[in-house]
């Protein structure tokens, strides 16, 4: 195998199956996504959607097909998943921020304690990154302190530490009231303006169509139709897509 | 308001945002002793305070005045050389059995059947053996004295009382934090997964520390019920406040109506003693119970 460079494919997913016991809940999945794309995952309940994006930081195993990071096979037994998970950060639905810790210090703990870097260095970093999703002076703050919307924005902001080159965001606003799912919003396309390679699992059909490159639409383990939001949204083809389309906008 | 005595765990549940994921997590009722002592008002406590004279008086007549007089005359003796030595035997065999039960409470957790299984029968065992019964094992098996590089060093009977009792208390707070461990939701395992910590890590610095609150109410219970469970030795020789009560009212002629005076004495020394930790480990309760 010749080495990743970064014109191919940053995530590359080829016939990926995945069963929780006799259930298969994704049943041959294939997928390119490029280096500073966006992709939207959208599709109903049940469909396999935050199953797929587990499996692609190895929270979940796969039973057959192949996923790769950087040319990296994900679920190679001797992989080095310290190396995976610098490099793939996830944001999950119900923040799981570490409720013993401040803000400030849910972020820089991985960065201390697992990279190992300086602590002023971390420091600095941190108190950046907690200015860019827009909670300074929430630093001291516990997570039980913080609103929903703030805590989701310090968990972006602790896997942002571990300075990631694709962020996986896990239906991150599904939990959250309606009128702070658009501060957590904007932080994320903050972060795609960036250039930030983002796979988004979502129910926000409006926020797919505005901040995707590319959305696929997946149901019953299977991706059913994808393509560039504004084809998707207005002239899709699958019969199945467009019932679940009308349903939702 | 007044405060329902099992309102907190119900009300908990609800906020709970994940089930407990493997099994029952804490047991269902951990702080069995500091809630029903824990639960008694003060008046109560006092009620039975002013029992005690009463109930040597009705069934002892007048002999009764005496008998406390001569339990007053005891009392410096029974509580520096009794009560505060049980006190000395259950801080040194909590101290062993937190110790002990921390390892085996992460061995309770770990994914090796290999060590799983050896810690799962040694606290199922000491668990469910009888306190004397493993106290006596232990005095018999145990040497007398252990020679260690030449050295001769005795192994006194209240020392391997401490032994004894450390062990079920070992085996109980292993499910203590058991239960710790496994309260917390696994999406914390996950949240440090995808961070990269290693299982050792995510154990040591983000699922004790948090469980650490949670673990005291039961360790606290637990405390107060290995104090309780002192005066076994001195069915094993050892001259804990038991025995010293007994062998004080020998001393003063064995008479029947020393019997409430001198025992009731030592009822209530232990009563005192447990009952500030029973209250404490409640609020303690409550409080993590709203706070969570």
């Amino acid at each position: 195998m010749t080495a990743w460079t970064p014109d191919q494919p940053i995530i590359r997913l080829r016939d990926v199956h995945k069963s929780f016991g006799a259930l298969e809940v994704l049943k041959g999945i294939s997928m390119d996504i490029m280096k500073g794309e966006v992709i939207c995952i959208i599709g109903p309940s049940g469909s396999g959607k935050s199953t797929l994006i587990r499996c692609i930081n190895a929270l979940n195993d796969i039973q057959k097909g192949s996923i790769q990071v950087e040319g990296q096979e994900v679920h190679d037994p001797k992989l080095d998943k310290l190396a995976l998970r610098r490099k793939v950060g996830i944001v999950f639905q119900q923040y799981n921020l570490f409720p013993h810790k401040t803000a400030l210090q849910n972020i820089m703990m991985a960065p201390l304690k697992v990279l190992k870097e300086k602590p002023a260095d971390v420091e600095a970093r941190a108190r950046a990154l907690l200015k860019k999703v827009r909670l300074e002076g929430k630093e001291n703050q516990y997570p039980g302190e913080l609103s929903g919307g703030q805590q989701q924005r310090v968990a972006i902001a602790r896997s942002l530490a571990m300075q990631p080159d694709v962020m996986l965001f896990d239906e991150v606003t599904a939990a959250l009231d309606p009128e702070t799912v658009k501060e957590v919003l904007i932080t994320i396309k903050d972060l795609a303006a960036e250039g930030l390679t983002c796979i988004l699992v979502t129910h926000e059909m409006n926020f797919a169509r505005e901040v995707a490159d590319h959305v696929y639409f997946t149901d019953k383990g299977l991706i059913v139709e994808d393509g560039p939001p504004e084809t998707l949204f207005t002239s899709a083809k699958d019969p199945r897509t467009r019932s679940f389309l009308s349903q939702v906008l | 308001m007044a405060v329902k005595p099992s309102s907190p765990r119900k009300t908990m549940d609800v906020l709970l945002p994940v089930a407990r994921p493997f099994g029952s997590g804490s047991l269902p009722d951990d702080l069995f002793l500091a809630r029903w002592l824990g639960n008694m008002p003060a008046s109560w406590v006092l009620l039975g305070l002013a029992l005690w004279p009463t109930f040597a008086l009705a069934q002892s007549g007048p002999d009764a005045y005496n008998a406390f007089e001569k339990l007053l005359r005891w009392i410096p003796f029974l509580f520096m050389q009794g009560f505060l030595f049980n006190v000395l035997i259950s801080v040194l065999a909590m101290a062993i059995g937190t110790v002990l039960g921390t390892f085996m409470g992460l061995g309770l957790t770990t994914r090796s059947a290999l060590i799983r299984t050896p810690v799962q029968i040694y606290v199922t065992f000491f668990r469910n053996a009888p306190w004397l019964v493993l106290l006596f094992i232990i005095l018999l098996a145990f040497p007398f004295q252990v020679t260690a590089f030449g050295m001769v060093i005795p192994v006194p009977g209240w020392m391997k009382t401490v032994i004894g009792l450390a062990l079920p208390v070992s085996a109980n707070i292993a499910e203590v934090v058991r239960g710790g461990i496994q309260s917390v939701p696994t999406a914390q395992w996950e949240a440090a997964e995808s961070l990269a910590f290693t299982r050792r890590q995510t154990m040591w610095q983000i699922i004790l520390p948090q469980c650490v609150k949670r673990m005291l109410p039961p360790w606290m219970n637990w405390y107060a019920i290995l104090t309780m469970s002192t005066p076994l030795c001195s069915l094993l020789g050892v001259n804990e406040v038991i025995s010293l009560t007994r062998q004080a009212m020998e001393a003063e002629g064995n008479r029947p109506e020393l019997l409430v005076p001198f025992y009731g004495f030592c009822l209530i020394l232990f009563f005192l003693y447990c009952y500030p930790i029973a209250r404490f480990t409640r609020s303690l309760e409550r409080k993590f119970a709203v706070r969570s």
